[in-house]
Protein backbone atom coordinates (compact mmCIF):
# COMPACT_ATOMS: atom_id res chain seq x y z
CA UNK A 1 0.00 0.00 0.00
CA UNK A 2 1.33 3.48 -1.13
CA UNK A 3 1.43 6.07 1.38
CA UNK A 4 -1.93 8.61 1.79
CA UNK A 5 -2.36 11.63 1.80
CA UNK A 6 -4.68 14.01 4.17
CA UNK A 7 -6.11 16.95 2.21
CA UNK A 8 -8.57 19.65 3.48
CA UNK A 9 -11.01 21.23 1.61
CA UNK A 10 -12.98 24.19 2.60
CA UNK A 11 -14.54 25.16 4.12
CA UNK A 12 -13.64 28.18 2.01
CA UNK A 13 -13.38 26.80 -1.08
CA UNK A 14 -15.23 27.71 -4.26
CA UNK A 15 -16.84 24.60 -5.01
CA UNK A 16 -17.92 23.80 -1.82
CA UNK A 17 -21.00 26.18 -2.45
CA UNK A 18 -21.42 27.36 0.88
CA UNK A 19 -19.36 25.69 4.16
CA UNK A 20 -18.66 22.48 3.70
CA UNK A 21 -15.44 21.09 4.76
CA UNK A 22 -14.18 17.88 2.52
CA UNK A 23 -11.29 15.87 4.46
CA UNK A 24 -10.45 13.75 1.67
CA UNK A 25 -7.58 11.14 1.90
CA UNK A 26 -5.68 10.71 -1.35
CA UNK A 27 -3.28 8.32 -3.16
CA UNK A 28 -1.90 10.29 -5.81
CA UNK A 29 -4.45 12.15 -7.94
CA UNK A 30 -7.25 9.08 -6.77
CA UNK A 31 -9.22 10.22 -3.92
CA UNK A 32 -9.61 6.96 -1.46
CA UNK A 33 -12.10 8.67 1.12
CA UNK A 34 -14.39 11.30 1.95
CA UNK A 35 -15.49 12.46 4.94
CA UNK A 36 -18.04 15.61 4.68
CA UNK A 37 -17.32 17.93 8.00
CA UNK A 38 -20.77 20.04 8.62
CA UNK A 39 -21.77 22.69 11.52
CA UNK A 40 -20.21 25.55 10.20
CA UNK A 41 -23.47 27.44 9.77
CA UNK A 42 -25.26 25.79 12.38
CA UNK A 43 -28.18 28.79 13.47
CA UNK A 44 -29.93 27.38 16.01
CA UNK A 45 -33.24 27.49 14.07
CA UNK A 46 -34.77 24.58 15.44
CA UNK A 47 -34.10 26.07 18.74
CA UNK A 48 -35.16 29.52 18.62
CA UNK A 49 -38.51 27.72 16.70
CA UNK A 50 -39.62 26.79 20.26
CA UNK A 51 -39.03 30.46 21.71
CA UNK A 52 -41.12 32.18 18.88
CA UNK A 53 -45.18 32.09 17.90
CA UNK A 54 -46.06 30.16 15.66
CA UNK A 55 -46.95 32.51 13.10
CA UNK A 56 -43.25 33.98 13.34
CA UNK A 57 -41.61 30.05 12.51
CA UNK A 58 -41.55 31.06 9.20
CA UNK A 59 -39.25 33.12 8.73
CA UNK A 60 -36.67 30.63 10.28
CA UNK A 61 -37.56 28.27 7.79
CA UNK A 62 -37.69 30.90 5.12
CA UNK A 63 -33.53 30.87 5.96
CA UNK A 64 -33.47 27.24 5.55
CA UNK A 65 -33.49 26.50 2.15
CA UNK A 66 -32.63 30.12 0.88
CA UNK A 67 -32.66 29.71 -2.97
CA UNK A 68 -36.04 28.27 -3.02
CA UNK A 69 -37.78 29.97 0.24
CA UNK A 70 -41.23 29.90 -0.56
CA UNK A 71 -40.99 25.93 -1.07
CA UNK A 72 -39.74 25.79 2.61
CA UNK A 73 -42.80 27.93 4.10
CA UNK A 74 -44.86 25.79 2.23
CA UNK A 75 -43.84 22.46 3.83
CA UNK A 76 -43.83 24.44 6.95
CA UNK A 77 -47.27 25.19 6.86
CA UNK A 78 -48.29 21.66 5.72
CA UNK A 79 -47.60 21.15 9.02
CA UNK A 80 -48.58 24.21 11.21
CA UNK A 81 -51.71 24.52 9.82
CA UNK A 82 -52.42 21.11 10.63
CA UNK A 83 -51.83 21.43 14.17
CA UNK A 84 -53.15 24.70 14.42
CA UNK A 85 -56.48 23.76 12.54
CA UNK A 86 -56.86 26.55 10.29
CA UNK A 87 -56.64 25.53 6.41
CA UNK A 88 -56.21 27.71 3.36
CA UNK A 89 -59.00 28.76 1.03
CA UNK A 90 -58.88 27.75 -2.08
CA UNK A 91 -57.39 29.97 -3.77
CA UNK A 92 -54.52 30.63 -1.36
CA UNK A 93 -53.79 26.63 -2.05
CA UNK A 94 -53.45 27.37 -6.00
CA UNK A 95 -51.67 30.69 -5.13
CA UNK A 96 -48.90 28.53 -3.10
CA UNK A 97 -48.79 25.92 -5.84
CA UNK A 98 -47.39 28.59 -8.17
CA UNK A 99 -44.93 29.95 -5.62
CA UNK A 100 -43.22 26.63 -4.52
CA UNK A 101 -42.68 25.66 -8.35
CA UNK A 102 -41.20 29.18 -9.15
CA UNK A 103 -39.25 28.53 -6.10
CA UNK A 104 -38.34 24.74 -7.76
CA UNK A 105 -37.32 26.87 -10.45
CA UNK A 106 -35.16 29.56 -9.68
CA UNK A 107 -33.39 27.03 -7.12
CA UNK A 108 -32.01 24.61 -10.25
CA UNK A 109 -31.45 27.84 -11.97
CA UNK A 110 -28.84 29.12 -9.20
CA UNK A 111 -27.87 25.15 -8.95
CA UNK A 112 -27.09 25.24 -12.91
CA UNK A 113 -25.21 28.16 -12.87
CA UNK A 114 -23.00 27.27 -10.02
CA UNK A 115 -22.49 23.81 -11.36
CA UNK A 116 -20.81 25.73 -14.29
CA UNK A 117 -18.80 27.49 -12.63
CA UNK A 118 -17.39 24.32 -10.38
CA UNK A 119 -17.05 22.85 -14.10
CA UNK A 120 -14.67 25.96 -15.16
CA UNK A 121 -17.62 27.28 -17.43
CA UNK A 122 -18.18 30.96 -16.72
CA UNK A 123 -21.24 31.69 -19.24
CA UNK A 124 -24.09 29.35 -18.65
CA UNK A 125 -23.83 31.33 -15.03
CA UNK A 126 -25.07 35.16 -16.31
CA UNK A 127 -27.71 32.72 -18.63
CA UNK A 128 -29.27 31.16 -15.42
CA UNK A 129 -29.48 34.25 -13.03
CA UNK A 130 -30.65 36.76 -16.07
CA UNK A 131 -33.69 34.29 -16.33
CA UNK A 132 -33.50 34.35 -12.22
CA UNK A 133 -33.89 38.00 -12.14
CA UNK A 134 -37.32 37.33 -13.67
CA UNK A 135 -38.38 35.13 -10.58
CA UNK A 136 -37.60 37.40 -8.70
CA UNK A 137 -39.46 40.82 -10.06
CA UNK A 138 -42.33 38.35 -9.67
CA UNK A 139 -41.44 37.69 -5.62
CA UNK A 140 -40.56 41.49 -5.25
CA UNK A 141 -44.32 42.34 -6.52
CA UNK A 142 -46.00 39.34 -4.57
CA UNK A 143 -44.13 39.80 -1.18
CA UNK A 144 -42.24 42.95 -1.53
CA UNK A 145 -38.91 41.04 -0.57
CA UNK A 146 -36.38 39.12 -3.58
CA UNK A 147 -34.52 36.45 -2.33
CA UNK A 148 -36.61 35.35 1.32
CA UNK A 149 -40.13 36.12 0.63
CA UNK A 150 -42.07 35.33 3.65
CA UNK A 151 -44.88 35.46 1.79
CA UNK A 152 -46.99 32.50 2.61
CA UNK A 153 -48.46 32.72 6.09
CA UNK A 154 -50.61 30.49 8.48
CA UNK A 155 -54.63 30.25 6.99
CA UNK A 156 -53.48 31.71 3.65
CA UNK A 157 -50.82 34.21 1.69
CA UNK A 158 -49.55 37.56 3.17
CA UNK A 159 -51.37 39.32 0.35
CA UNK A 160 -53.02 38.64 -3.27
CA UNK A 161 -52.34 38.32 -6.38
CA UNK A 162 -52.97 41.75 -8.21
CA UNK A 163 -53.43 41.60 -12.48
CA UNK A 164 -49.91 43.03 -12.57
CA UNK A 165 -48.48 39.61 -11.00
CA UNK A 166 -50.39 37.28 -13.12
CA UNK A 167 -49.49 39.41 -16.16
CA UNK A 168 -44.94 39.15 -15.04
CA UNK A 169 -46.31 35.29 -14.44
CA UNK A 170 -47.88 34.85 -17.68
CA UNK A 171 -44.99 36.60 -19.36
CA UNK A 172 -42.65 34.32 -17.77
CA UNK A 173 -44.17 31.46 -18.48
CA UNK A 174 -43.98 32.75 -22.66
CA UNK A 175 -40.35 32.48 -22.14
CA UNK A 176 -38.87 30.55 -20.00
CA UNK A 177 -39.12 26.89 -22.20
CA UNK A 178 -36.70 28.97 -24.63
CA UNK A 179 -34.68 29.98 -22.19
CA UNK A 180 -34.20 27.16 -20.52
CA UNK A 181 -33.62 25.17 -24.07
CA UNK A 182 -30.93 27.55 -24.84
CA UNK A 183 -29.26 26.90 -20.91
CA UNK A 184 -29.53 22.91 -21.45
CA UNK A 185 -27.76 23.17 -24.98
CA UNK A 186 -25.08 25.63 -23.47
CA UNK A 187 -24.32 22.50 -21.38
CA UNK A 188 -24.96 19.24 -23.32
CA UNK A 189 -23.33 20.69 -26.94
CA UNK A 190 -20.24 20.91 -24.78
CA UNK A 191 -17.75 18.08 -25.12
CA UNK A 192 -16.04 18.82 -22.05
CA UNK A 193 -18.72 18.95 -19.98
CA UNK A 194 -19.83 15.49 -21.33
CA UNK A 195 -16.86 13.76 -21.00
CA UNK A 196 -16.99 15.77 -16.76
CA UNK A 197 -19.78 14.20 -16.79
CA UNK A 198 -20.74 10.83 -18.40
CA UNK A 199 -20.25 8.02 -16.31
CA UNK A 200 -18.86 9.39 -13.52
CA UNK A 201 -20.39 10.16 -10.24
CA UNK A 202 -22.17 6.72 -10.39
CA UNK A 203 -24.60 5.81 -7.47
CA UNK A 204 -26.96 2.59 -7.86
CA UNK A 205 -30.50 2.14 -6.86
CA UNK A 206 -29.70 0.23 -3.57
CA UNK A 207 -26.96 2.77 -2.16
CA UNK A 208 -29.21 5.69 -2.91
CA UNK A 209 -32.53 3.92 -1.58
CA UNK A 210 -30.16 3.01 1.50
CA UNK A 211 -28.86 6.50 2.44
CA UNK A 212 -32.13 7.99 2.40
CA UNK A 213 -31.32 10.29 -0.99
CA UNK A 214 -34.18 11.95 -2.05
CA UNK A 215 -35.60 14.50 -4.78
CA UNK A 216 -33.67 14.73 -8.38
CA UNK A 217 -30.68 12.87 -6.92
CA UNK A 218 -32.89 9.84 -6.21
CA UNK A 219 -34.85 9.86 -9.16
CA UNK A 220 -31.68 10.06 -11.46
CA UNK A 221 -30.72 6.27 -10.06
CA UNK A 222 -34.01 5.29 -11.36
CA UNK A 223 -36.27 5.56 -8.44
CA UNK A 224 -39.76 6.81 -9.19
CA UNK A 225 -40.43 8.54 -6.08
CA UNK A 226 -41.81 12.44 -5.81
CA UNK A 227 -44.16 12.99 -2.83
CA UNK A 228 -45.70 15.58 -5.11
CA UNK A 229 -47.08 12.08 -6.55
CA UNK A 230 -46.66 9.73 -3.85
CA UNK A 231 -48.52 11.88 -1.49
CA UNK A 232 -50.17 14.80 -3.00
CA UNK A 233 -50.86 18.43 -1.09
CA UNK A 234 -51.67 21.75 -2.13
CA UNK A 235 -52.86 21.47 -5.53
CA UNK A 236 -51.00 18.68 -7.26
CA UNK A 237 -53.16 16.45 -7.49
CA UNK A 238 -55.36 18.46 -10.03
CA UNK A 239 -52.55 19.42 -12.42
CA UNK A 240 -51.21 17.38 -15.01
CA UNK A 241 -47.33 16.52 -14.92
CA UNK A 242 -44.51 14.32 -15.23
CA UNK A 243 -41.74 12.80 -12.85
CA UNK A 244 -38.76 12.82 -14.54
CA UNK A 245 -36.84 9.67 -14.14
CA UNK A 246 -33.32 8.45 -15.20
CA UNK A 247 -31.36 4.96 -15.05
CA UNK A 248 -28.22 6.31 -15.48
CA UNK A 249 -27.26 7.27 -12.18
CA UNK A 250 -24.35 9.11 -12.99
CA UNK A 251 -23.62 13.00 -12.94
CA UNK A 252 -24.75 13.49 -16.53
CA UNK A 253 -28.18 12.29 -15.51
CA UNK A 254 -28.56 13.98 -11.86
CA UNK A 255 -28.34 17.26 -14.54
CA UNK A 256 -30.72 16.17 -17.03
CA UNK A 257 -33.07 15.31 -14.26
CA UNK A 258 -33.35 18.83 -13.13
CA UNK A 259 -33.52 20.30 -16.99
CA UNK A 260 -36.19 18.49 -16.94
CA UNK A 261 -38.22 19.38 -13.89
CA UNK A 262 -38.10 22.79 -14.69
CA UNK A 263 -39.98 22.32 -17.91
CA UNK A 264 -42.35 20.46 -16.01
CA UNK A 265 -42.40 23.03 -13.40
CA UNK A 266 -43.65 25.29 -16.04
CA UNK A 267 -45.85 23.00 -17.01
CA UNK A 268 -47.86 23.29 -13.87
CA UNK A 269 -47.26 27.18 -13.74
CA UNK A 270 -49.64 27.56 -17.14
CA UNK A 271 -51.63 25.10 -15.59
CA UNK A 272 -52.52 26.95 -12.36
CA UNK A 273 -52.43 30.60 -13.20
CA UNK A 274 -55.02 29.22 -15.61
CA UNK A 275 -57.19 27.31 -13.04
CA UNK A 276 -56.49 29.96 -9.95
CA UNK A 277 -60.19 30.24 -8.38
CA UNK A 278 -61.55 33.00 -7.20
CA UNK A 279 -62.70 34.26 -3.55
CA UNK A 280 -61.06 34.67 -0.48
CA UNK A 281 -57.18 34.20 0.08
CA UNK A 282 -56.99 34.08 3.99
CA UNK A 283 -58.69 31.64 6.56
CA UNK A 284 -60.85 34.50 8.40
CA UNK A 285 -59.97 32.78 11.63
CA UNK A 286 -56.23 33.24 10.86
CA UNK A 287 -56.58 37.12 10.93
CA UNK A 288 -54.15 39.49 12.07
CA UNK A 289 -55.36 40.52 15.29
CA UNK A 290 -55.42 36.49 16.06
CA UNK A 291 -52.53 35.05 14.87
CA UNK A 292 -50.44 35.26 18.18
CA UNK A 293 -52.83 33.80 20.19
CA UNK A 294 -53.18 30.08 18.22
CA UNK A 295 -52.93 27.70 20.10
CA UNK A 296 -51.89 23.97 19.11
CA UNK A 297 -51.70 20.74 20.81
CA UNK A 298 -50.66 17.35 19.88
CA UNK A 299 -47.62 15.94 17.14
CA UNK A 300 -48.07 16.26 13.53
CA UNK A 301 -45.72 15.62 10.42
CA UNK A 302 -46.04 16.78 7.46
CA UNK A 303 -43.60 16.23 4.09
CA UNK A 304 -43.46 18.12 0.97
CA UNK A 305 -41.22 17.88 -2.10
CA UNK A 306 -38.73 20.71 -2.13
CA UNK A 307 -36.35 21.62 -4.63
CA UNK A 308 -33.81 19.02 -3.07
CA UNK A 309 -35.83 16.67 -2.16
CA UNK A 310 -38.14 15.45 0.72
CA UNK A 311 -38.85 18.01 3.31
CA UNK A 312 -40.48 16.74 6.16
CA UNK A 313 -41.52 18.88 9.48
CA UNK A 314 -42.58 17.47 12.76
CA UNK A 315 -43.91 19.94 15.40
CA UNK A 316 -45.13 18.83 18.85
CA UNK A 317 -47.31 21.64 20.49
CA UNK A 318 -48.53 21.79 24.62
CA UNK A 319 -51.29 24.38 23.78
CA UNK A 320 -49.66 27.06 23.99
CA UNK A 321 -49.23 30.11 21.54
CA UNK A 322 -45.43 28.27 21.02
CA UNK A 323 -44.44 25.14 19.47
CA UNK A 324 -42.70 23.23 22.14
CA UNK A 325 -40.35 20.84 19.73
CA UNK A 326 -39.83 21.99 16.24
CA UNK A 327 -38.07 19.22 14.00
CA UNK A 328 -37.03 18.94 10.40
CA UNK A 329 -35.94 16.10 7.99
CA UNK A 330 -33.55 18.21 5.55
CA UNK A 331 -32.96 16.64 2.23
CA UNK A 332 -30.01 18.19 1.66
CA UNK A 333 -27.96 16.25 4.59
CA UNK A 334 -29.37 12.88 3.37
CA UNK A 335 -28.03 14.17 -0.36
CA UNK A 336 -24.80 15.18 1.41
CA UNK A 337 -24.28 11.71 3.16
CA UNK A 338 -23.73 9.91 0.34
CA UNK A 339 -21.09 11.29 -0.52
CA UNK A 340 -18.94 9.60 1.35
CA UNK A 341 -20.11 6.26 -0.73
CA UNK A 342 -20.16 8.11 -4.77
CA UNK A 343 -17.06 10.09 -3.83
CA UNK A 344 -14.70 7.19 -3.28
CA UNK A 345 -11.74 5.69 -5.96
CA UNK A 346 -12.31 8.99 -8.27
CA UNK A 347 -10.10 11.78 -9.30
CA UNK A 348 -9.63 14.98 -7.00
CA UNK A 349 -11.17 16.90 -9.68
CA UNK A 350 -14.34 14.85 -10.03
CA UNK A 351 -14.83 15.12 -6.49
CA UNK A 352 -15.55 18.48 -7.16
CA UNK A 353 -18.01 17.17 -10.19
CA UNK A 354 -19.80 15.07 -8.01
CA UNK A 355 -20.23 17.23 -4.74
CA UNK A 356 -21.58 20.00 -7.20
CA UNK A 357 -24.47 17.72 -8.58
CA UNK A 358 -25.60 16.65 -4.85
CA UNK A 359 -27.10 20.74 -4.65
CA UNK A 360 -26.02 21.10 -1.23
CA UNK A 361 -27.14 24.58 0.94
CA UNK A 362 -25.60 24.63 3.90
CA UNK A 363 -28.77 26.68 5.80
CA UNK A 364 -30.88 23.62 5.77
CA UNK A 365 -27.82 21.00 5.99
CA UNK A 366 -26.70 22.57 9.64
CA UNK A 367 -29.94 24.50 10.01
CA UNK B 1 -10.98 71.24 -28.39
CA UNK B 2 -8.48 68.60 -29.30
CA UNK B 3 -5.18 70.27 -30.27
CA UNK B 4 -2.96 67.19 -30.46
CA UNK B 5 -0.70 68.41 -28.03
CA UNK B 6 -0.20 65.44 -24.47
CA UNK B 7 -2.40 66.17 -21.80
CA UNK B 8 -0.79 67.30 -18.23
CA UNK B 9 -2.91 66.57 -15.29
CA UNK B 10 -1.04 67.32 -12.10
CA UNK B 11 -2.04 65.01 -8.58
CA UNK B 12 -0.34 63.95 -6.09
CA UNK B 13 1.36 60.38 -5.78
CA UNK B 14 -0.94 59.10 -2.80
CA UNK B 15 -4.57 60.64 -5.42
CA UNK B 16 -3.03 58.73 -8.14
CA UNK B 17 -2.53 55.36 -6.14
CA UNK B 18 -6.25 55.95 -4.23
CA UNK B 19 -7.69 56.17 -7.33
CA UNK B 20 -5.76 52.84 -8.93
CA UNK B 21 -6.70 51.19 -5.78
CA UNK B 22 -10.65 52.42 -5.69
CA UNK B 23 -11.13 50.82 -9.47
CA UNK B 24 -9.96 47.83 -8.86
CA UNK B 25 -10.81 46.11 -5.69
CA UNK B 26 -10.97 42.35 -6.33
CA UNK B 27 -13.31 40.70 -3.63
CA UNK B 28 -12.82 37.26 -2.17
CA UNK B 29 -15.35 34.47 -3.27
CA UNK B 30 -16.36 33.94 0.44
CA UNK B 31 -20.57 32.84 0.79
CA UNK B 32 -21.55 31.86 3.85
CA UNK B 33 -25.10 32.04 4.26
CA UNK B 34 -28.13 33.77 2.25
CA UNK B 35 -26.59 36.90 1.24
CA UNK B 36 -23.84 34.99 -0.88
CA UNK B 37 -27.09 34.10 -3.64
CA UNK B 38 -27.47 38.30 -3.60
CA UNK B 39 -23.57 38.64 -3.46
CA UNK B 40 -23.92 36.11 -6.74
CA UNK B 41 -26.62 38.32 -8.02
CA UNK B 42 -24.68 41.09 -8.01
CA UNK B 43 -22.09 39.65 -9.75
CA UNK B 44 -24.18 38.68 -12.68
CA UNK B 45 -25.79 40.48 -15.32
CA UNK B 46 -28.71 42.44 -13.98
CA UNK B 47 -26.37 44.34 -11.11
CA UNK B 48 -23.21 44.18 -12.77
CA UNK B 49 -20.51 44.77 -10.53
CA UNK B 50 -17.93 44.79 -13.01
CA UNK B 51 -18.70 48.48 -13.88
CA UNK B 52 -17.23 49.26 -10.70
CA UNK B 53 -13.58 47.21 -11.40
CA UNK B 54 -14.39 44.74 -8.90
CA UNK B 55 -15.69 41.93 -11.52
CA UNK B 56 -13.01 39.13 -10.78
CA UNK B 57 -14.20 37.07 -7.63
CA UNK B 58 -10.48 35.51 -6.37
CA UNK B 59 -11.27 32.12 -4.81
CA UNK B 60 -7.38 32.65 -2.83
CA UNK B 61 -7.45 35.27 0.22
CA UNK B 62 -4.00 36.20 -1.27
CA UNK B 63 -4.80 37.83 -4.10
CA UNK B 64 -8.26 39.75 -3.10
CA UNK B 65 -8.16 43.50 -1.76
CA UNK B 66 -12.29 42.63 -0.19
CA UNK B 67 -13.61 40.07 1.93
CA UNK B 68 -17.69 40.31 1.70
CA UNK B 69 -18.55 38.90 4.65
CA UNK B 70 -22.15 37.21 3.15
CA UNK B 71 -23.94 35.29 5.91
CA UNK B 72 -24.25 34.64 9.27
CA UNK B 73 -20.93 33.55 11.03
CA UNK B 74 -20.95 31.21 13.52
CA UNK B 75 -18.63 30.47 16.59
CA UNK B 76 -17.28 27.22 14.52
CA UNK B 77 -16.58 29.58 11.36
CA UNK B 78 -15.03 32.31 13.02
CA UNK B 79 -11.78 31.23 13.53
CA UNK B 80 -11.72 30.70 9.94
CA UNK B 81 -13.16 33.85 9.18
CA UNK B 82 -10.16 35.58 11.17
CA UNK B 83 -7.47 33.22 9.36
CA UNK B 84 -9.03 34.14 5.80
CA UNK B 85 -8.58 38.18 6.70
CA UNK B 86 -4.83 37.66 7.52
CA UNK B 87 -3.84 35.58 4.73
CA UNK B 88 -5.24 38.24 2.77
CA UNK B 89 -2.43 41.26 1.63
CA UNK B 90 -2.25 44.82 2.72
CA UNK B 91 -4.38 47.05 1.63
CA UNK B 92 -7.28 44.90 3.14
CA UNK B 93 -11.05 46.04 3.65
CA UNK B 94 -14.25 44.13 4.84
CA UNK B 95 -17.54 44.78 3.73
CA UNK B 96 -20.18 43.35 6.12
CA UNK B 97 -23.12 41.99 4.32
CA UNK B 98 -26.86 42.19 5.91
CA UNK B 99 -27.74 42.16 9.49
CA UNK B 100 -26.34 38.90 10.67
CA UNK B 101 -23.23 39.83 10.13
CA UNK B 102 -23.75 43.05 11.67
CA UNK B 103 -25.29 42.00 15.33
CA UNK B 104 -26.52 38.53 14.90
CA UNK B 105 -29.75 39.21 13.15
CA UNK B 106 -32.95 37.16 13.88
CA UNK B 107 -30.39 34.43 15.35
CA UNK B 108 -28.91 36.90 17.99
CA UNK B 109 -30.86 34.77 20.51
CA UNK B 110 -29.16 31.82 19.37
CA UNK B 111 -26.45 30.05 21.22
CA UNK B 112 -23.74 29.20 18.49
CA UNK B 113 -24.12 32.73 16.17
CA UNK B 114 -21.12 35.43 16.91
CA UNK B 115 -23.11 38.84 17.06
CA UNK B 116 -21.74 40.78 14.68
CA UNK B 117 -18.03 39.84 12.48
CA UNK B 118 -16.97 43.27 13.78
CA UNK B 119 -15.73 41.21 16.90
CA UNK B 120 -13.47 39.37 14.82
CA UNK B 121 -12.23 41.32 11.81
CA UNK B 122 -12.52 45.14 11.44
CA UNK B 123 -15.54 46.17 9.21
CA UNK B 124 -15.22 48.98 6.81
CA UNK B 125 -18.86 49.19 6.03
CA UNK B 126 -22.09 48.10 6.89
CA UNK B 127 -24.24 46.93 4.39
CA UNK B 128 -27.89 46.51 6.50
CA UNK B 129 -30.59 44.34 5.21
CA UNK B 130 -32.10 40.50 5.42
CA UNK B 131 -30.25 39.96 2.66
CA UNK B 132 -29.83 43.20 1.17
CA UNK B 133 -30.42 43.51 -2.34
CA UNK B 134 -27.92 43.70 -5.14
CA UNK B 135 -28.56 47.25 -5.37
CA UNK B 136 -27.68 47.85 -1.53
CA UNK B 137 -24.33 45.92 -1.70
CA UNK B 138 -23.22 47.86 -5.06
CA UNK B 139 -23.81 51.09 -2.92
CA UNK B 140 -21.66 49.34 -0.35
CA UNK B 141 -18.88 48.85 -2.53
CA UNK B 142 -18.95 52.62 -3.88
CA UNK B 143 -18.90 53.56 -0.33
CA UNK B 144 -15.75 52.04 0.04
CA UNK B 145 -14.49 53.51 -3.37
CA UNK B 146 -15.12 56.49 -1.89
CA UNK B 147 -13.97 56.11 1.66
CA UNK B 148 -10.51 54.73 -0.56
CA UNK B 149 -9.92 57.56 -2.32
CA UNK B 150 -10.47 59.91 0.89
CA UNK B 151 -13.80 61.50 0.08
CA UNK B 152 -16.56 62.32 2.47
CA UNK B 153 -18.62 59.16 2.89
CA UNK B 154 -21.48 60.76 4.41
Amino acid sequence: MSEWVELNMGPQHPSTHGVLRLKIKVEGEIVREVEPVIGYLHRNAEKLCENTFFCDNLLYFDRMDYVGAPGMEVGYLEAAEKLLGVPPPERAIWIRTIMAELSRIASHLVWLGAYGLDLGMLTPFFYAFDLREKIMTIFVEASGSRLLTNYCSIGGVYQDFNEKIVQEIEDFINIAPSKIEELNSLFVKNDIFISRTKGIGYMSKEVAIDYGVTGPMLRASGVEYDVRKAEPYLAYSKVNFEIPVSSKGDNLARFLVRIEEMRQSVKIISQAIKKLPDGPFFNPKAKKSMMIRMRGEGEVYARTEASKGEFGVYIVGDGGVKPYRVRVRSPSLKNLSVLREIGKNVMIADLVAISGTTDLVFGEIDR
Amino acid sequence: MKTGEPGLITTTLEKALEWGRSNSIWPLTFGLACCAIEMMAVQASKVDISRFGSEIFRSSPRQSDLMIVAGTVTKKMAPRVKRLYDEMPYPKYVIAMGVCVIQGGPYVEGYSVVLGVDRVIPVDVYVPGCPPTPEALTYGIMTLQKKIRGENTR
